[in-house]
């Protein structure tokens, strides 16, 4: 499977899917970390990605969304933004509206 | 990579009202960056011009950029 099939299989599979750097008790990242303590703070479940362990996906991931930095969510199989996005949208409550919304 | 190297990239590609760029260590950045072009378009799409401004330097030399991006208005309402 491509990196591409691989990505779109996951985001479909899951609601909200976090890719990032490590995982959410051990991110390798201060943006990782931050997005992470945001959805945590959405009290939301979600499935994450660490792309350190898959380098095809760590690369294609950026390709996908036409993103070139990560963290990235996905919430329903959309794109939704990186960590500034993800910390705007919470701040003015987006992010939680979207979540119930598809919750 | 400086924080006006960056600036400098986002100025020749994009046309924008401001840019405002800080980072001490060459590869952790942060912006403000206003520009009318960001009109009518989602977050997701106004980073996504800075990003592709920026080009092949997002990929190897910043490790890096968070930003705010605003529309004229918008950053005229944030002034205020």
């Amino acid at each position: 499977m491509s990196a591409q099939d691989k990505i779109q299989k996951t985001i479909s599979e899951h609601d909200v899917v976090l890719y990032m750097k490590g995982n959410p008790k051990f991110p390798q990242c201060g943006f990782s970390s931050l997005a992470t303590k945001i959805l945590e703070a959405c009290d939301t479940d979600f499935y994450t990605v660490d792309v350190l362990q898959d380098s095809e996906v760590r690369d294609g991931i950026k390709i996908f969304a036409n993103w070139p930095t990560i963290p990235q969510l996905y919430i329903h199989g959309e794109f939704v933004g990186g960590a500034d996005i993800m910390k705007e949208m919470y701040e003015n409550g987006e992010l939680v509206k979207l979540l119930k919304a598809n919750s | 990579m400086t924080a006006d190297d960056i600036k400098q990239s986002i100025v020749e590609k994009l046309e924008c009202e401001l840019v405002n760029i800080l980072g001490e260590d060459g590869t952790h950045f942060e912006g403000t960056i206003v520009s009318r072009l960001f009109e009518g378009l989602n977050r997701v799409k106004q980073h996504q011009m800075v990003y592709s401004a920026l080009g092949d330097k997002m990929k190897s030399e910043i490790h890096a950029l968070s930003m705010k991006t605003y529309t004229p208005s918008e950053w005229e309402q944030l002034k205020n």
